[in-house]
């Protein structure tokens, strides 16, 4: 049949992106490494396997993730990609059941009404169609909310929507088209023979009454046809892309493996896997608070994607970790950009069109000179000792802290020794924040031996930088433990008594302890030990970053500022005596940017301690009561 | 001059270190520096990123003269000047003019690294 060559664009689409997909996924499985290999080899077995279907299940197709943020958003994708999903299978089965004959080319359940414009007037088929009428309307409400989220992103609950490429435009225009033209071409036909169920024959009949559907209905196949061909054909040089690479995606974390340190098939999977949602512009205070809207982690990956110069982008970053925490693929943003950060400097392309499409792209993977070194430190031999102090420089700008540390320590009997009281060296972690890891494992070299030689059972450490280096990128005997937890311990052991102070007072999560390493209950524990905890606005995981942060080398004073003011503002909404912080660079930020009082966990504790006085005055009643007793 | 005058004898020689090479002096560092980070310029010297200096402790590092060899154009001691740093941001904190310290020696390390490759 002539009419039918409609087809054509449709199968051909179809079939470039299933060997594309198959072809890509081979080169990239042949250039993981050997044990990522069998890693993902064993993926395929047993609990990680149907773990993988589980949740390809609940967020490719349920976007669980996004209808927890936002059940509009959530709503939006559920019903483009479950709905699209469903209507693929039950059309297949519709096609199958209903059909000529069994085991129909994919074309054939696509277009199944213009092969059966007849189809569905009565009994099974009847109820069928109006399954198949449901799921069609199902995905064009998703489709609404997705036109008006382009154009008025505020209306869906999302403080920006992602800039795109022309790659991109092209494709969503035709995904755009898909469709409202299977919804004009069903109807049209169904118009024509008097057939369809409440949405194809209600407005097919309602079109056939003015028009001449029989003869314009051809032209709407051809169009979702064609839209469906060109959607295809332009999938692997846009973001939609994301659709089949999140599944390889989903098998390949769920195997275990992780991003790493350098640039893998993994980091190009996860590349390809985002799919530009916008989510972590929306939540990056850079964007809201700072007016900083081209650095987001959407805009890196998209940079890294199509080979970009991104070193501004890479380098103008936070490091809060927000954008990880929500990112409904799962991307482990933080660790992709301190790779890039690691590279040198990369040339700026622009990809061809046949370059884009090249299954294996060649990045140019040149590694930073180092270009600091720290051949001057001279090898210390320090005292032994069970508990090692280790304020940390930025410690060292809050003296205050450091005496609360001491005080806390002394009180509760602890034989410490200050690791750096005279002035230590750095931890290294704002060096590997710069990308800088060569240089940084110098001092990591230079603090282990000290640490080592110590012989210290419990490093102390007053600064969340410090510590998650020390937890990191250190291979020590010692435990490392933040003071909040230290003072916990102490406090659980019963060798610190405190009294109690009758301050409200809200507790603020440093990135590097609460998201950096997962520190969130211990030191609301000590804080409601000692006083009354309030609830924040955005706490734990969705916690804000002061602003203050050496992660960004680039950001200027006056925009660090106004993150600090409005992350200060949200912070004391609830009007507290006291905002208390467990990190001295937030503090530092935080003094400046607030009104309200701003201290240290260790300080609020150190406050609770008995007075000294009334201490001992305790020990001189006691000592004259032993004395009164002797003479008795 | 100063020997042909004798003023020298009687110590009103110029000091080493206040002198200018205007043969040596190299502006390109300072240039580019300035450009990828402009709050270079707003440094006043007053020192206070020296004295608080991690690395400061341990060497003779000297973020203050840093920028004086910068802004002189004095490429030889920048050299080893900018490897010395730890990027810790103790200076950051610490600057009363809001500095971006730290960047101010990354960068200056990078264009040291284009300046021996001819990129600058």
């Amino acid at each position: 049949m002539n009419s039918d060559l409609f087809v054509i664009p449709f199968n051909l689409g179809l079939y470039f992106i299933l060997i594309y997909s198959v072809v890509r996924s081979v080169a990239w499985f042949r250039s993981l490494s050997r044990p990522d290999k069998l890693r993902l080899q064993r993926g395929f077995f047993g609990k990680p396997f149907m773990d993988s279907l589980r949740e390809i299940f609940m967020e490719s197709l349920l976007h669980r993730k996004i209808f927890r943020k936002n059940p509009v958003l959530g709503y939006m994708h559920m019903s483009l990609a479950f709905g699209w999903f469903l209507l693929i299978v039950f059309g297949t089965i519709e096609a199958d059941f209903f059909g000529e004959k069994h085991l129909n080319p994919p074309s054939h359940a696509i277009f199944f009404r213009w092969f059966n414009p007849e189809h569905g007037a009565e009994g099974l088929a009847r109820i069928y169609n109006v399954w198949m009428d449901f799921l069609l309307a199902f995905i064009l409400s998703g489709l609404l909310l997705a036109v008006i989220k382009r154009f008025t992103p505020r209306m869906m609950g999302m403080k920006k929507t992602t800039r795109h490429t022309w790659t991109d435009r092209l494709a969503l225009t035709s995904l755009w088209l898909i469709f409202p033209s299977r919804l004009l071409a069903e109807s049209f036909t169904c118009g024509a023979h008097g057939s369809g169920s409440f949405l194809t024959g209600n407005l097919g009949s309602a079109l056939a009454s003015f028009l001449p559907a029989a003869e314009i209905a051809p032209w709407f196949w051809w169009l979702y046809s064609l839209s469906l061909g060109t959607f295809f054909f332009m999938l692997p040089v846009s973001r939609y892309f994301h659709i089949p690479v999140e599944l390889f995606l989903i098998f390949m974390r769920n195997s275990g493996i992780t991003t790493g340190d350098k640039h893998s098939s993994y980091t190009e999977v996860q590349t390809h896997a985002c799919s530009s949602c916008g989510v972590c512009i929306s939540v990056c205070q850079m964007s809201y608070a700072a007016g900083i809207n081209d650095i987001q982690s959407a805009y890196f990956i998209k940079g890294l994607r199509n080979d970009r110069d991104i070193s501004a982008i890479t380098a103008n970053c936070l490091m809060c970790g927000r954008c990880e925490e929500v990112c409904p693929v799962g991307i482990e943003l933080g660790p992709m950009r301190l790779i890039e950060r690691r590279q040198g400097e990369r040339a700026d392309r622009r990809l061809s069109l046949p370059e884009r499409y090249s299954v294996m792209r060649k990045r140019s993977v040149t590694e930073k000179v180092p270009t600091q070194s720290y051949g001057y430190l001279v090898r210390e031999e320090p005292e032994k000792a069970e508990v090692l102090f280790f304020a940390g420089c930025m410690t060292h700008l809050t003296p205050s802290v450091i005496a609360a540390m001491k005080k806390i320590m002394e009180s509760a009997g602890v034989k410490y020794r200050f690791m750096d009281e005279k002035g230590g060296v750095c931890c290294g972690r704002p060096l590997m924040l710069a990308g800088r890891d060569r240089e940084a494992r110098e001092l990591i070299n230079h603090n282990s031996d000290i640490i080592w030689k110590s012989g210290a059972k419990i490093l102390v450490t007053s600064c969340p930088i410090c510590y998650k280096i020390f937890r990191e990128s250190y291979y020590l005997e010692a435990t490392v433990m933040h003071h909040s937890e230290f003072i916990n311990l102490l406090i659980e052991e019963g060798s610190l008594r405190l009294g109690y102070l009758h301050r409200k007072v809200v507790y603020h999560d440093p990135c590097e302890l609460g998201r950096g390493s997962g520190i969130y209950e211990e030191p609301r524990a000590v804080i409601s030990y000692v006083a009354e905890l309030l609830e924040a606005s955005q706490e734990r995981s969705m916690s804000l970053c002061c602003g203050g942060s050496l992660g960004n080398l680039t950001l200027a004073s006056g925009k660090k500022a106004m993150i600090a003011a409005d992350a200060a503002r949200l912070l004391t909404m609830s009007s507290p005596d006291e905002l208390i912080t467990a990190c001295p660079l937030c503090k530092k930020t935080f003094v400046q940017a607030t009104k309200t009082k701003v201290s240290d966990i260790a300080e609020l504790v150190a406050a609770a301690l008995p007075a000294p006085s009334t201490r001992v005055a305790r020990r001189r009643a006691a000592r004259a009561t032993v004395r009164a007793n002797d003479a008795g | 001059m100063m020997s042909a005058t004798g003023a020298n004898k009687f110590g009103f020689a110029i000091n080493r270190s206040r002198m200018i090479d205007y043969d040596s002096s190299d502006r390109k560092v300072r240039e580019y520096i300035t450009s990828r980070e402009p709050s270079f310029r707003l440094c006043f010297a007053c020192g206070g990123c020296t004295a608080t200096c991690t690395a400061g402790q341990h060497t003779s590092f000297n973020l203050r003269r840093m920028n004086t060899y910068i802004r002189r154009g004095e490429i030889e001691p920048l050299r080893e000047e900018v490897t010395r740093c730890m990027l810790c941001g103790k200076c950051l904190l610490v600057c009363p003019r809001g500095v971006n310290t730290r960047n101010v020696v990354a960068v200056a390390a990078e264009a040291i690294r284009k300046l021996e490759r001819n990129e600058l």
